[in-house]
């Protein structure tokens, strides 16, 4: 891999940069694998990257049916944080948030992680209450939050309302190292990675069945044909539950959709990251300028990628609510993911009744954030067959004990 | 230069003359002047700076699909970054200004982004300011940040209102042209009910401008029929200045209506959002021309073909003296015949092809205009401004054979059916190879539920570029049969496509070539991502922006995946598309947010006693829609002392709660009992008639989810309080029981939560006051604890349950919400004696605290059981079964070793920080502080004059008198023994008296 720098652009602009390289391999599929992921989104393909870097496993390939980041890693609202209320929440998703303040360098690919610093504010007294619950937390997890003052939301974003009418700002709960990243760079970047250490990303290649003997699996059957593995990991949000069904299990998950929107980019208006989780909406602007915008889950299942129009307009209200000036800006695009939802909203990262498969679902409207720190645990999953202690809570058989991690108090809504 | 003609113009009305300013120089057009056709008049050609490159920007076209000239329209509150000049039309005043640039328009600090063009390659910045780690945040984000965007933000609050409405209709026909009007009318005769919405002013499209003759007359004449007769039919309503911008399941279309925009501040709203809903749409929305890629080609003079001879037919304005046209079809042909019309100059028509010899062409040719063969554009000369073309084979690596001076160049590539709202709900695509562009697929339509279609494309927007085929395709698509009407249009030759101009440009030439404006995408951008992997054209897309700026691609995107795909080598159907989404062109968001706003944001619920609290120095609290008071302040009185005063008050004398918001659910019918034996953990169905009883209610997986005392009214009817927040989710909670499990249940619920105004007597002297009122016998004999009873006080017929949430001598009193108010005022009038103060939710929740009564949302959190919070004794262990029974026999909910409910007491009488949690020694496997407790409720109590909580400990009642520490956010810690967690009374005498 040839390393990227402003001296490696210097070099290729002499030259109409014809020379750069594929920043992916893009090979046929071996006849067999030590460690298939199946779903080259970001969890998949960090999943993979951190097999190799930290497990020595290369011998790796990451199977997409469409195209590589193609789900949900891009399609959010690139929202990074880790003050969840729940101790093992909040220690998968720091875990994250500390591996993205350096993955651009760990990559060598500019993934744009910000940490702009996030609000989350509080308009009720109800919210206050659960928030300072949160800040204490977080205190004893290590996970870095304060609590603030309506007057320095107010100073931190001066185009907010902080005075109602309908829901005032009663103060905020503040991560400064929370932010954004770019999203599709995370996926690109880990696959540039990847590719790199020898794995094989497979794009166009479609999981058709899952093959198995003596309780035990051996590979996929797929669109390109067999491949035969020693481990499987299923990292497919949205479309868990299909393919958990041809590993033979039941997941306790159910799919529906997420929308998301942006405006037209405008010159900076808002610097941090807002969440307004009474009126429901949040929002940010990213480096090109567009607001970016988060809106509600469907609540029915389905698989449209769509969505219905109506929690776009909720959103909206919300947010102009929030930010009297964007009335007059317009929405530019607008669209839907498929999320994968469990009972108590939080993600599942757990061996399955079939050996050596694996599965990293569930992680509902709040997958970007979790990525370096997802693909981390699931690959000392993969690797020792084990979870170790970030994975160590968020194993299937909770639903069957009543072990819920339940973050809805900190975020009755999208988180 | 660009100036007005002399003559013609279709759309303008040269008697009205409007003034108007850009970036503060005053200028003159015409009404029916689009901003932009008035710019060029005024020869006002530059108009704006590219995204990246800062590169001077011109007009383009003359429609949504403009992507440069996009401007700040108006001053203040009303700014509005980013509107589109071509779709903006000139009212008197208007006040525009460029965007993007530093100092100004003419002299650009940001273009030195385009001396360094080379450096800056489609995603460079994934591979560079890597290093140090802290200059990203610091230095290298920020000067990105700045120098990306477009408009500004306007920094005031939106003076202007939207409006939201609904619409029904058998048939949608979007696109108000030839098509539209033909579609409309046909179906319109069979009696449907038909809705036409057209996103311009006009009605027409472009068959007016491109001289297309029906039933022999000019297509005007048929357009002005058409209306005429469309508008007499009561089945059919036309609207202009509206556009569809999406197109959802079910036959949901949102649609943007133009009200107030070129007449601002007149009153009436400046949009209005339409939500229709039809059983059939049909899109006849037309095609857009295609640019030709050839270096040079976003200098501003570079315009679409058609869009000059827009400006010249419908605003008379020419764009240039002498219009160079390069072409690859023979539409493009009508330019140059209406630029030799309106008496400018054609110096030539480079046509890519190599032959060319349609109606059109030999047309040009008799005027006397040089038609050059296999030819097409090396270069364009000039910067802020055309001045010339280099000529180059087409055939060719783009060796200069010519040059010709000249200040506009009309282009273009061919047609693309404009696809989108066919495609936003799953229309899918097929790759016209004549007309080398993506048209509907008439056999995969978006379809409805029943699996019918539900979209029908027709006229250009279906593919068909010649006239005459349209007005049949529009009746076909209809469900009519008759003729169509007879259309005369010169026959035209098959286009060829050109993806590149010239076929073997340089590295040099590509690098120069613009595919995005906008965004300032070039094919070398497309061609490096393509070498890179980025072979998607999802991801092509993404790493180089393509399509991403404001126009959504209109422009850029067949040409781009025909310049991916011919990197890859690929077919271009196999390339793809990107997806369509919605919208078509942006919405504004207030149009989207409608009148929900300030006040009514959300609808406010109001008890009946609401204004009293608003007269009585209320400072209110939220509470899910409504407002309750927190507290009554007196005259110099903080909230924390007017809470100790009524708490005070509360336990010494008498107080009054408004407690309205208090869920009231009635469940009724012969299975009532045994419903209501499902929904709650106690048993509900042996309850006496006349008896209350406190009952708690669990989710399927056994966790608490509220609370509330149920009465039972009469044999098969009860009534069920909820706490204030969840009288809605607990309504929809039992329908969604009763409707998808127990639907054979005959149980019926019905939510009076506003029909009754509740209101709480709370203290020693309640019972002397409800004696006062008279009307009923409250004596402890007729009305125990417990109990309820119906009679009437002070005259209103009234419901009295005896019952305490404060542990006081208590009773609520429900009464009709029209004689709330009334109630209340006779209460605080007959109360005066007793010292009776109103208290408000902080009040309530201390005196429930002081009880050691639990708070759903407090002591609940959706990890709680009852039996965490000691209220074992409320769970059956005799009923067979109730939602969350199965749920709480699971291993870790049934352990003893969990947390429970307990009372802390500080040592040093201060009162414990809310949310607090104690830690335990160690640190867990991730290292985090283990912990063994944390605090639920927390408030000072002037009852007994010192901080008490209530929190969940690690075997805590099993734990009393130990002492736990508690870490303060702000440093320190606080020490609190563990107690009992009824603090008051705890025998229970106060309230049963």
């Amino acid at each position: 891999m040839k390393r990227y720098s402003v001296f490696a652009i210097a070099r290729e602009a002499m030259r109409h940069h014809t020379g750069w390289e594929r920043a992916w391999a893009s090979p046929l599929p071996k006849s067999s694998y030590d460690v298939i992921v199946v779903g080259a989104g970001g969890h998949g393909l960090a999943t993979a990257y951190y097999l190799g870097k930290n497990h020595g496993i290369t011998n790796v390939a990451v199977i997409e049916k469409g195209w590589l980041g193609g789900g949900n890693t891009g399609r959010n609202t690139t929202i990074i944080r880790s003050n969840y209320l729940q101790d093992s929440s909040a220690a998968i998703y720091e875990k994250a948030r500390s591996l993205y303040e350096g993955l651009s360098q760990d990559l060598n690919y500019n993934v744009m992680f910000s940490p702009r610093g996030l609000l989350m504010l509080a308009q009720t007294h109800h919210e206050v209450r659960g928030y300072m619950r949160t800040v204490h937390a977080n205190l004893l997890q290590g996970v870095e939050t304060e609590w603030i003052g309506p007057e320095q939301v107010k100073r931190l974003v001066p185009i907010m309302n902080i005075d109602g009418p309908r829901y005032p700002v009663l103060g905020a709960l503040l991560q400064k190292r929370g932010g954004t990243a770019r999203h599709d760079a995370v996926a690109w970047g880990y696959a540039r990675a990847c590719s790199a250490m020898g794995m094989d990303i497979i794009q166009q290649c479609e999981v058709t069945g899952v093959r198995q003997q003596g309780g035990q699996v051996t590979g996929v059957e797929t669109t390109k044909g067999f491949i035969g593995t020693k481990k499987l990991a299923i990292v497919v949000a949205g479309h868990s539950g299909q393919v958990a069904e041809m590993a033979g299990f039941r997941l306790p998950v159910e799919a529906v959709a997420l929308q998301a929107l942006v405006s037209e980019p405008i010159k900076p208006c808002i610097d941090v990251v807002v969440m307004a989780n009474t009126v429901h909406g949040y929002m940010s602007q990213s480096d090109k300028g567009e607001l970016v915008i988060g809106g509600g889950t469907d609540s029915f299942n389905n698989f449209t990628q769509r969505g219905s129009f109506h929690h776009i307009e909720e959103t909206l209200r919300a947010l102009i609510e929030t930010f009297p000036i964007i009335s007059r800006l317009k929405m530019l695009r607008q669209w839907g993911g498929i999320v994968d939802m469990t009972g108590d909203r939080s993600p599942i990262l757990s061996k399955t009744p079939l050996g050596n498969c694996f599965i990293n679902c569930g992680w509902g409207t709040g997958g970007f954030k979790a990525i370096p720190g997802s693909g981390w645990a699931m690959a000392d999953l993969v690797a020792k067959g084990e979870p170790g202690p970030l994975a160590a809570e968020f194993g299937m058989d909770r639903f069957r004990e009543g072990r819920f991690i339940d973050e809805s108090v900190a975020a009755g809504v999208a988180h | 230069m660009s100036t007005r003609l002399a003559r013609g113009g279709r759309l303008i009305d040269r008697a009205t003359a409007h003034e108007f300013t850009f970036n503060g120089k005053r200028m003159a057009g015409f009404a029916g002047d689009t901003l932009a056709s008035a710019l060029l008049a005024n020869d006002q050609m530059l108009v704006g700076r590219s995204f990246k490159y800062h590169r001077p920007r011109g007009i383009v076209a003359s429609g949504a699909e403009e992507p440069n000239a996009l401007v700040n329209l108006g001053q203040g509150a009303r700014l509005e970054p980013n509107q589109r000049t071509t779709t903006t039309e000139l009212f008197p005043g208007l006040a525009a200004a460029s965007q993007n640039h530093w100092p100004s328009l003419e002299f650009d600090v940001g273009v030195v982004n385009n001396a360094v063009a080379r450096f800056l390659p489609a995603g460079f910045y994934y591979k560079t300011f890597l290093q140090p780690r802290a200059a990203w945040k610091h230095l290298f984000e920020p000067v990105i940040r700045a120098s990306a965007g477009l408009g500004r933000a306007p920094t005031e609050a939106d003076p202007d209102r939207y409006e939201q409405a609904y619409a029904h209709c058998d048939l949608l026909v979007v696109g108000g042209g030839i098509a539209g009007l033909q579609a409309a009318l046909t179906a319109a005769g069979t009696g449907a009910r038909v809705i036409v919405l057209e996103q311009t002013a006009h009605w027409g499209g472009r068959a007016p401008v491109d001289d297309v003759l029906i039933d022999e007359k000019p297509a005007d004449h048929w357009v002005a029929a058409t209306v005429a007769a469309l508008s007499a039919m009561p089945n059919v309503t036309l609207r202009l200045r509206c556009m569809a911008a999406g197109v959802y399941d079910h036959g949901y279309v949102l649609a943007e209506e133009r009200v107030a925009d070129h007449t601002p501040g007149d009153g009436r709203p400046k949009k209005r959002l339409w939500r229709i809903r039809a059983a059939k749409v049909i899109t006849a929305t037309g095609a857009i021309e295609r640019p030709l890629p050839f270096a040079g080609n976003d200098i501003p003079g570079v315009m679409l073909a058609s869009a000059v001879r827009d400006y010249i037919v419908n605003w008379a304005v020419s764009p240039g003296d002498r219009v160079v046209i390069v072409t690859n079809n023979d539409d493009a042909y009508r330019t140059a015949i209406a630029v030799h019309r309106a008496g400018l100059t054609v110096p030539a028509v480079l046509d890519a092809r190599t032959e060319a010899d349609g109606d059109l062409v030999q047309e040009v040719r008799s005027l006397g205009i040089a038609v050059h063969l296999n030819r097409g554009i090396a270069k364009v000369k000039g910067g802020r401004r055309v001045s010339g073309v280099a000529v180059c084979a087409q055939a060719g690596e783009g060796a200069v054979l010519d040059e010709i001076a000249c200040d506009a160049v009309a282009m273009s590539g061919g047609w693309s059916p404009v696809v989108h709202l066919w495609s936003h709900c799953g229309g899918k695509l097929i790759w016209d190879e004549a007309q080398a562009a993506f048209r509907p697929d008439p056999q995969r339509p978006p379809i409805t539920h029943d699996g019918q279609a539900m979209v029908a494309a027709v006229g250009s927007a279906n593919g068909l570029l010649q006239a005459d085929e349209v007005l049949a395709d529009a009746i076909r698509a209809a469900g009519g049969s008759g003729p169509a009407p007879k259309v005369h249009a010169p026959a035209e030759a098959a286009m060829v496509p050109v993806w590149m101009m010239p076929q073997g440009a340089s590295a040099e030439l590509r690098a120069k070539m613009w595919l995005d404006y906008q965004n300032d995408v070039k094919v070398a951008d497309v061609q490096l991502a393509a070498r890179e992997g980025y072979e998607s054209v999802e991801h092509t897309k993404r790493y180089t922006t393509l399509g991403m700026a404001t126009d959504q691609g209109k422009l850029s995107n067949i040409n781009g995946l025909a310049v991916l795909a011919g990197s890859l080598n690929a077919p271009i159907p196999q390339v793809g598309t990107t997806t369509f989404r919605p919208p078509y062109t942006p919405v504004t968001l207030g149009a989207l947010a409608g009148e929900a706003r300030g006040e009514i944001f959300q609808p406010l619920r109001r008890t009946p006693m609401h204004d009293w609290h608003q007269a009585h120095g209320v400072y209110w609290e939220p509470v899910g829609l409504w407002r309750r008071p927190y507290c009554y302040t007196r005259p110099g009185e903080s909230h924390a002392d007017a809470v100790k005063r009524e708490v005070v008050n509360a336990r010494s004398h008498l107080g009054l709660l408004d407690a309205s918001t208090l869920g009231k659910i009635v469940v009724k019918g012969p299975d009532a009992g045994r419903f209501l034996d499902m929904m709650y953990t106690n048993v509900m169905s042996s309850l006496p008639v006349g008896r209350c009883r406190y009952g708690l209610m669990c989710n399927e997986n056994g966790f608490l989810m509220d609370d509330g005392v149920v009465a039972r009214i009469s044999d098969d009817t009860w009534l069920c309080h909820t706490t204030s927040g969840g009288a809605d989710r607990i309504h929809a909670h039992m329908e969604d029981w009763l409707q998808c499990e127990w639907w054979d249940w005959q149980v019926y619920t019905a939510n009076l939560t506003e029909q009754y105004a509740q209101i709480a007597v709370v203290g020693p002297s309640a019972r002397k006051l409800l004696e006062k009122l008279g009307g009923m016998d409250v004596s402890k004999e007729a009305l125990p604890f417990m109990h309820w009873a119906e009679g009437t006080l002070a005259g209103i017929p009234a419901r009295a349950f005896r019952i305490s949430f404060s542990g006081e001598l208590s009773y609520e009193i429900a009464v009709p919400a029209g004689q709330g108010l009334a109630f209340w005022e006779a209460c605080i009038a007959a109360g005066k004696e007793f010292g009776l103060m109103p208290y408000g939710t902080e009040a309530l929740h201390v005196l429930r605290a002081e009880k050691g009564f639990i708070m759903i949302g407090d002591e609940t959190d959706g990890t709680v059981i009852p039996q965490d919070l000691n209220l074992g004794w409320a769970v059956s262990k005799k009923k067979a079964d109730f939602i969350g029974k199965r749920g709480q026999e699971r291993t870790f909910l049934a352990s003893p070793d969990r947390w429970k409910l307990v009372g802390l007491e500080t040592l040093d009488g201060s009162v414990l920080p809310d949310g607090a949690i104690a830690p335990a020694p160690g640190m867990n496997a991730n290292g985090q502080r283990n912990t063994q407790g944390r605090v639920t409720s927390t408030y000072y109590s002037p009852t007994l004059k010192k901080g008490i909580a209530m929190g969940l400990v690690h075997r805590g009642p099993d734990r009393m008198g130990e002492v736990l520490e508690f870490p303060k956010i702000w440093g320190g810690v606080v020490k609190a023994r563990i107690v009992d967690p009824v603090f008051y009374d705890k025998a229970g005498e106060k309230q049963d008296v």
